[in-house]
């Protein structure tokens, strides 16, 4: 690894994507045979069609015998290459659509062991666009190099050798004229380079524009700025025009370019070859295979620097899914622990440091006792950083110092998932997986019964709205849980933790989305819930707080106060403010 | 995707001329083999060498020629297309302008970027490569034909069916793989909605330790993925050789028939040259037609889902009143007022009557899905109602200028969006022509004094889109402000301050009422200390209007009221009531 690191990028990246390959490396080695038969046989088709036309030279001087035997010859020639052809790309899409199967399947297991910190600095789409683009855009141009470089690469060499042996002398021609073919089609390329990247920087702003005025329409229209909206779009759109003209048009001179180079070389052929059929040093079957080179020749080379771009785009996108799989991971869980199955829910947290960035602090020297079965309170303006204490309780993210105590025993050392195994967590944020409503209850106990599952759905005071799903528990749901009311959801969400139970829960108090008669309802299940178990709630409603063994109240990221209902409203500090602040009207 | 052919209108001299240029560049191609042929019969077999030079001089010159075509279409083809494309957009983005919440909702927000985006690039790249293409590879494919037969009769029959065996064989692997790669391109979507589905849930997923379990489903998709993948390319797969073969099994037939013509004498040796060199354009040609098909049939496709979106028309109809012609200024009636969204299968407000006077503070309050955003919406005419109706200052909204009426009505948004741009574009929005101290008394009503004072920048501070450097609080009192800038008649806060704590909903409710000109404010909320105050409050359950009054009275009288307060006050109700 450190090794490969000192080389440029780019060539670790190759090397890794080699790793990748080794597997399938028995395959690319027949794909590499079956290149080469298949260029060999195809640049020697012409010669024997070449022989053929030698031996028709004019009005009673056809050589019947030799055409036979020359036009069977033909015929096996393009059996074998048909079916080598056929071969060749099978072997090539193995390669490539394994290779790419098992870097997803990679990439996709390491997200799993990415530690949130990662996943919450970076935006999901540009994950997911590497996971998916980036690995279609790498796959894409693996199979064109493939395909496309060892069978152009062969036919170049191959097609010199072949002319050579027909005519140094024309050969020589060919050779000088056709890399101003190249020239031409970089030059193109070079100079609409500037073209492209104005084109794509435009049509970047205006996708923006669109993505922000379609999303916000309804605003546009409470605000009547349709023709304003409108306005901005039309400049941009002026603009995108101009310079997508411009990129458009020149980059679509490189085949009328390129083709005239192609036309000037087969001229050329053309010109030398008569001449020397004219001298006798020529056969015009010989001419005529010429000919057919001088059409094949020049293909490659366009084909290859086409496949260079996109091999290295598709190196480009290989760095960038690596540099996925390479970001540290979470530092991996001990041994599962028996002992810690049934835990009795004593947490302590001792002299706890944590910040998101390490120039910021934000929670210093935090100690906090609970006993097993007390309730701890969250409360705070929002953004005042409840959810850190989540993220810590949840080892969602580590502290920096001190330690989180759980039964004694340090949650660090513990494994997660032992440790969330016995936390049961709501978060306001409802989320559910797509599939039916029964696999979503049954997320943390999948061989949960029906029965089950059923009362937890009860319990969560969920079961009236599912009964009256078209499918019942079997509705299927979206990502997302589209087509239910934000209530449903965490109803569902609260179903969920109520099947398995834990010893400790999390409960992010939802306000603002079940309707509050419900809600009131769920309070219930949650009291029951929270009858003999540790819980941290971040709480909103004041019954919830009051009834709390200890409040935590929060503000800007830091603990300002900690204690009961009582002796914080005594105390006259943040606590007793927020407290008024609800009656002051 | 035919209707959208009017948009090409003023390219027309562009679309003929593009086409014919490139068929020109065609036609000098055919002309290269026979020019090979007179080389060969009357240039090298006579050993005219003046002869030779003079056919090769008119290659290059074809091929100059042919060059000077072919730039000249791109041209055209570029312009053309690259005009009908910005239209295109012009239309799509100004037609979306005047749809309602309606059909906004009905085709979702995402479909119309789609179509704008990337539909728009797909047609545009189609319009591009039909008018280069569409008529030259047919044109090269059967001038080669037509060629063949001028050289020999019998020959050329050769030619008609190798094309007739090349077209079955593309177009039938095409229909094959055509929905084939469909379902592919249907699988991927399933591996990255696997992959979104893992982030987006990635704290309950850990929570619940589906770490593994996610991996196993993610590994089953992709497996699936490329077992879809594997067996598309394997049909795909046999395009080549197929055409391959076929082509030179003509030739094959080609020099045999050729060799017994030229044996009698009714063909040279140079004509059969020509007429191998006519073969072998037809499958460069014919590949590339395929191509083209390919890219026709997506770009059509797209072409469709964008007409579809410009054939919805707006249900509402706009009105003809102006913010003059009403009776007074500010007041709201619902007469018995019914809303059932397109396509739902309820009502989702049923009978709902109630008034408002010029200044009043209306509160309305409910549990979710009870119909509060929709009672709301229908006073802006974002829906109509569909019973009933709705009155502002004695008119039905109906027959007010939509433009007029809503820029009477100022409306905070549950969801608190910011645009690009900077905290002072953004509060623009409410009045173009605000000056700052109008614009720094809206912030300091809205509680939103110290988010301006806190940034650097003050009123110029950038705002990135979606206001995404702003906390979801300071998100909130900024379109506050941005609707009290606007000086509305009516005001609506829909539950506007759930992102905000409990003293700064207080004070700004307090300043609301301690404005210079009091608008008639709707409080939305599912907070009893919200609406607590207000002169009256409309208590909805389920659609229905379950009581309106005082909090006294609702608290005295109204057991769905009751009920709230409770659930959110606990014990107090005892002592209060």
């Amino acid at each position: 690894m450190v090794n490969l690191k000192k080389k440029s990028p780019r060539s670790a990246v190759l090397l890794r994507v080699l790793s990748y390959i080794r597997p399938h490396l028995y395959k690319l080695a027949a794909s590499l045979v079956m290149a080469l038969i298949v260029v060999a046989l195809t640049l020697y088709v012409p010669i024997l069609i070449g022989r053929a036309i030698d031996c028709i030279v004019g009005e009673g001087q056809v050589n019947f015998a030799a055409l036979k035997g020359i036009l069977a010859q033909i015929a096996a020639c393009i059996g074998v290459t048909a079916a080598a052809q056929w071969l060749l790309s099978e072997l090539n899409n193995r390669v490539t659509y394994d290779t790419v199967r098992d870097i997803r399947r990679d990439a996709f297991a390491h997200i799993q062991r990415l530690p949130l910190s990662y996943l919450d600095a970076h935006p999901t789409g540009d994950i997911v666009s590497r996971m998916i683009s980036d690995v279609d855009t790498f796959a894409d141009g693996l199979l064109m190099g493939f395909t496309q470089l060892f069978t152009g690469v062969m036919t170049i060499f191959g097609t010199l050798l072949f002319m050579l042996t027909l005519s140094p002398m024309i050969t020589l021609v060919v050779v000088l004229i056709t890399p101003v073919s190249l020239l031409v089609a970089n030059f193109i390329a070079k100079s609409t380079h500037d073209m492209f990247t104005l084109q794509s920087k435009t049509r970047g702003e205006q996708t923006s524009l669109i993505d922000e005025a379609l999303r916000e329409q309804k605003l546009v229209q409470a605000f009547a700025r349709e023709d304003e909206t409108l306005a901005q779009f039309d400049e941009i759109n002026e603009r995108l025009r101009d310079c997508s003209l411009r990129a458009v048009f020149f980059s679509s001179l490189t085949n009328p370019c390129t083709r005239f180079v192609n036309s000037l070389v087969y001229a050329a052929v053309a010109l030398a070859g008569a001449l020397a059929a004219i001298h006798g040093t020529l056969t015009i079957g010989g001419l005529s295979s010429f000919l057919s080179y001088a059409n094949q020749y020049t293909k490659p080379f366009n084909e290859i620097s086409g496949v260079i771009t996109e091999l290295q785009n598709a190196l480009a996108c290989a760095g960038r899914i690596f540099q996925l799989i390479d970001e540290p991971a979470e530092t991996p869980d001990p041994a599962p622990d028996k002992d810690f199955d049934r835990i009795r829910g004593e947490v302590e947290i001792r002299d706890v440091a944590f910040s998101y960035t390490k120039t910021r602090p934000l929670i210093e020297h935090f100690s906090l006792n609970v006993a097993p079965g007390q309730r701890v309170a969250i409360v705070g303006p929002t953004g005042c950083g409840k959810t850190t204490m989540i993220n810590l309780l949840m080892r969602f993210y580590d502290v920096d110092s001190g330690a989180i105590r759980i039964d004694g025993r340090e949650t660090r050392t513990l494994g997660r998932r032992a440790l969330r195994r016995n936390i049961g967590m709501v978060l306001q944020d409802t989320w559910l997986s797509a599939g039916t409503i029964r696999e979503n209850i049954a997320m943390g106990k999948p061989d949960a019964t029906d029965d089950e599952i059923i009362a937890a759905a009860k319990a969560a005071h969920a079961h009236g709205f599912i009964r009256r799903l078209p499918d019942g528990y079997n509705t299927v749901i979206r990502e997302n849980g589209d087509g239910l009311s934000q209530g449903q959801k965490q109803l569902l969400c609260i179903a969920r933790v109520m099947l398995c139970l834990p010893p400790m829960l999390i409960l992010d108090e939802a306000t603002s989305s079940i309707d509050t008669r419900t809600e009131m309802k769920i309070q219930d299940a949650f009291a029951t819930m929270m009858q003999g178990r540790t819980s941290f709630i971040v709480a909103h409603r004041l019954s919830t707080i009051r009834s709390a063994d200890v409040i935590l109240v929060m503000r800007d990221g830091h603990i300002v106060e900690q204690g009961t209902h009582e002796q914080l409203l005594k105390k006259g500090g943040f606590y007793a403010e927020l407290h008024q602040a609800q009656f002051a009207g | 995707m035919k209707k959208l052919f009017v948009y090409l209108k003023g390219y027309l001299r562009e679309c003929v001329l593009g086409p014919l240029f490139k068929l020109l560049e065609a036609s000098f191609e055919l002309i290269i083999p026979l020019l090979v042929a007179a080389i060969i019969d009357k240039g090298i077999l006579a050993g005219d060498t003046a002869y030779v030079i003079k056919m090769v001089g008119i290659m290059a010159l074809l091929g100059l020629t042919g060059l000077i075509a072919a730039v000249t279409a791109q041209y055209f083809a570029a312009k053309a297309a690259i005009g009908f494309s910005t239209r295109l957009r012009h239309v799509l983005m100004a037609h979306i302008q005047t749809l309602s919440y309606t059909e906004i909702d009905t085709v979702g927000t995402s479909t119309l970027i789609t179509r704008m985006t990337s539909d728009v690039g797909q047609v545009q790249s189609g319009v591009n490569m039909c008018l280069r293409l569409l008529l030259r590879s047919p044109f090269v494919v059967f001038g080669a034909m037509v060629m063949a037969f001028t050289i020999d009769f019998d020959c050329a029959l050769i030619f008609a069916a190798v094309i007739f065996v090349l077209c079955v064989i593309v177009f039938s692997i095409m229909l094959i793989t055509i929905p084939k790669y469909r379902a592919v391109q249907g699988q991927l979507d399933s591996v990255t909605a696997a992959t979104r589905e893992n982030l987006g849930g990635v704290r309950v997923l850990r929570a619940f330790c589906k770490e593994e379990d996610q991996t196993r489903r993610f590994e089953k998709r992709s497996r699936l993925l490329t077992r879809m993948q594997l067996s598309v390319g394997r049909i795909s797969a046999v395009m080549n050789p197929l055409t391959y073969a076929a082509i030179n099994a003509a030739v094959i037939m080609l020099i045999h028939s050729g060799a017994v013509r030229v044996e009698m004498g009714s063909l040279t040796q140079g004509e059969v040259v020509a007429l191998y060199n006519y073969m072998s354009q037809i499958l460069v040609e014919l590949v590339k037609m395929a191509n083209l098909i390919i890219l026709l049939t997506k770009a059509w496709a797209c072409g469709d889902r964008i007409s579809s979106v410009l054939e919805v028309r707006s249900s509402q109809e706009d009105g003809v009143l102006a913010v003059e012609d009403l009776h007074e200024r500010g007041s709201v009636d619902f007469e018995n007022v019914s809303l059932r969204y397109a396509g739902a299968g309820a009502e989702s407000l049923e009978g709902v009557s109630f008034s408002a006077r010029p200044g009043e503070t209306i509160g309305v309050i409910g549990g979710t899905g009870c119909g509060k955003t929709s009672l709301i919406n229908l006073i802006p005419r974002f829906y109509d109602a569909t019973k009933g109706c709705v009155r502002i200052g004695g008119v039905n909204v109906r027959e007010i200028r939509k433009e007029a009426l809503r820029e009477s009505i100022a409306v905070v948004p549950q969801k608190a969006v910011l645009f690009k741009g900077t905290i002072r574009s953004n509060l623009l929005w409410g009045n173009a022509q605000a000056t700052d101290e109008e614009l720094y008394a809206a912030l300091s009503t809205a509680q939103a004094l110290d988010v301006v004072n806190s940034k650097p920048g003050r009123l110029d501070e950038p705002v990135e889109q979606g206001g995404r450097n702003f906390s979801g609080g300071q998100r909130q009192r900024l379109t506050i402000a941005r609707a009290l800038v606007k000086k509305p008649d009516i005001l609506i806060l829909d539950d506007s301050a759930s992102a905000l704590d409990y003293a700064t909903d207080a004070s700004l409710r307090r300043a609301i009422r301690a404005m210079d000109h009091r608008p008639t404010t709707f409080i939305v909320s599912q907070r009893a200390s919200s609406v607590r105050f207000a002169d009256r409050i409309v208590v909805l359950d389920d659609g229905r209007v379950a009581g309106i009054g005082t909090h006294e009275q609702l608290l005295a009288a109204c057991p769905v009221y009751q009920e709230i307060y409770a659930s959110q006050y606990g014990e107090e109700v005892e002592r209060d009531g």
